[in-house]
């Protein structure tokens, strides 16, 4: 393809313009070379990798084309990951995005000691995953607060961590506390820029504030909340530290919290000659949070028309 | 607004508030105990003020692994918010071609879940001889596309003028990077360094994948590894001291640059 002829140029312009391309190539090399060497290469040996058998160990590989997904397809384990987190999403996404709202509104009314809130309540999101994990065992394993108190003031036992019934929901109560936080910054930043008058108008029409709150903030916020829940969506389908760490590394008790990236390392690193699997499981989840991702677009996009 | 409603939203937000801090405060709190006041449970105070679980996880393998993770999160934090900021400047200010269309291949890459890299950007690092060295979580942490997308967006809104009349007086692109760009771009720099330090400090999956010898683990990594054998002993009280110790720091950092953050916050969005 030939670039299109460049407007007549004095010499020197076209010098300093030859200056700036090459100034601006190596500013950009670190950056580009690392994005090749550890994100573009990677992906597209995952691709390759999710076509194929692969032994790691002595570095052979023997196509296998679709073998990887029909596998999974059939494994047990796939469909459990499947469904705990399907079900994580469905929960934690909206919890997370309405909680976060909510207080954005609270604190952006008039209220004292707005600053201290903020910063008090962003605890929870500074706190690595690990440590708020370790937390969270403390207070919901037999000996933990939660656990006694439950005993001794309603005479209620429930073994939070090892009955698949609770595993899970104890993770995404989790998720919950430390992420909403953070969304709940980036509303109140978006609040901030609403202009007052549109509620002081309201206001006079003698809307109450629940009512501004419906038909001012809610609709002014719909770009944010859009990135809230795709962000949420995102983060969530891809949930593995809390799962980890919580269940020792194997998704118990009885699979109730694999999810699609510990099942992903299981094939990676805890069983042999299942390079392939991973990459391949790895491969159809950025498919599926495509999919969940559109999907989320065309329904936010109706409701806001709609409106 | 009413006063009924005002004393509603102070009561519901002084809860939440309760809720955040009841987790922390009772970390605190267990991390005080003895293991033997641990086991016997029933109390929420501990019986005296003891320190004693600190010294004990600080002379362990503790000290180390806060160390290592201190001189990552450090490293990447200053090399990556500048090669960042050199990559967002590059495709802001200067003029070249390619330029739109590899800033439009910066935005599909970032799509890519880390989970897709991750494990074949392993068998790179195995190969490049990196495999359970701090480099090889150095080399993978530097690039934030997210970070270059947000400082090009503020470049882009940047005052010509000084930087023209720095060419003109013949420096050349770099130093007028350093002495002239930089300087005026501190509050996004310092925005861009709170959330590069606190992936990498917070950061488990990455370590977990390339590290292996106990003596390079970073502090997530090697809580969850204490914290396991603790767990046989339930010396939750160590697994305590051991979390509030990792929360130090970056706590630090976020009250010091509180201020900025805050302001800056709506640029960079979430997503942890």
């Amino acid at each position: 393809m030939k670039a299109p002829t460049p407007p007549p140029q004095s010499l020197r312009a076209r010098r300093a313009e030859n200056k700036d391309a090459a100034a601006a190539w190596s500013f950009l090399a670190p950056t580009l070379l690392l994005l090749l060497l550890f994100t573009v290469l990677p992906a597209l040996y995952a691709v390759y990798a999710s076509l194929h058998k692969l032994d790691i160990v002595s570095g052979q590989s023997s196509w296998a084309g679709l073998k990887n997904l029909q596998y999974l397809w059939e494994d047990d384990k796939f469909w459990a990951a499947c469904r705990n987190t399907t079900r994580y999403v469905l929960v934690v996404v909206p919890l997370q995005t309405s909680l976060a709202l909510l207080l954005a509104c609270m604190l952006n009314s008039r209220i004292r000691f707005r600053r201290g809130f903020v910063t008090l309540f962003f605890l929870p999101t500074l706190t690595s995953s690990a440590a708020m994990t370790m937390i969270f065992m403390w207070l919901f394993n037999n000996d933990g607060l939660v656990s006694q108190a439950l005993q001794t003031h309603f005479g209620i036992t429930i073994r939070f961590l090892s009955d698949p019934h609770w595993a899970l929901p104890i993770i995404m109560l989790m998720n919950v506390f430390s992420t909403t936080p953070n969304y709940m910054v980036v509303f109140l930043a978006g609040l901030q820029e609403v202009p007052r008058s549109l509620y002081e108008a309201m206001a006079l029409d003698g809307a109450g504030p629940i009512e501004r709150h419906w038909r001012i903030s809610v609709p002014q916020l719909m770009p944010l909340i859009f990135y809230v829940l795709t962000m949420g969506l995102i983060g969530c389908f891809q949930v593995f530290d809390q799962a980890f760490i919580l269940s020792g590394g194997d998704g118990g008790p009885e699979d109730s919290t694999l999810t699609f990236t510990l099942l992903i390392y299981h094939f990676a690193f805890k069983t042999y000659n299942t390079m392939g699997l991973a990459c391949a499981l790895a491969v159809v989840l950025t498919l599926i949070i495509l999919l969940a991702s559109r999907l989320l677009k065309t329904v936010v996009k109706s409701e806001g028309l709609n409106r | 607004m009413s006063r009924l409603l005002t004393y509603l939203l102070h009561g519901f937000l002084l809860g939440y508030a309760l809720l955040t801090l009841t987790p922390f405060v009772w970390a605190v709190l267990s991390s005080m105990k003895s293991v033997q006041e641990i086991a016997v449970g029933g109390r929420i105070l501990p019986l005296a003020l003891d320190f004693g679980a600190y010294r004990q996880i600080l002379q362990g393998d503790f000290g180390r692994w806060f160390f290592n993770s201190l001189s990552v999160a450090l490293t990447v934090t200053i090399s990556s918010v500048f090669s960042n900021t050199l990559a967002a400047y590059a495709l802001a200010r200067l003029r070249f071609r390619g330029g739109a269309a590899l800033f439009q291949t910066l935005l599909i890459i970032i799509m890519v879940p880390s989970q897709v890299t991750m494990i074949p950007a392993y068998l790179v690092v195995a190969r490049l001889g990196l495999a359970d060295t701090h480099l090889a979580l150095i080399l993978t942490s530097l690039v934030s596309i997210s970070a270059i997308f947000m400082m090009r967006q503020f470049f882009i809104n940047f005052r010509a003028e000084v930087e023209e009349a720095a060419k003109l007086d013949g420096c050349s692109a770099l130093t007028t990077f350093v002495r002239i760009v930089l300087p005026m771009a501190l509050p996004a720099l310092a925005t861009q360094a709170i959330f590069i330090f606190m992936g990498v400090w917070n950061e488990f999956m990455k370590p977990l994948l390339y590290i292996s010898s106990v003596d390079n683990y970073l502090l997530t990594q090697g809580l969850n590894a204490a914290a396991k054998q603790y767990e046989k002993s339930a010396a939750w009280n160590l697994i305590m001291a051991g979390s509030v110790v990792s929360v130090l720091p970056i706590l630090l950092v976020y009250l010091g640059l509180n201020r900025f953050f805050l302001k800056l916050n709506d640029q960079t969005g979430g997503g942890k």
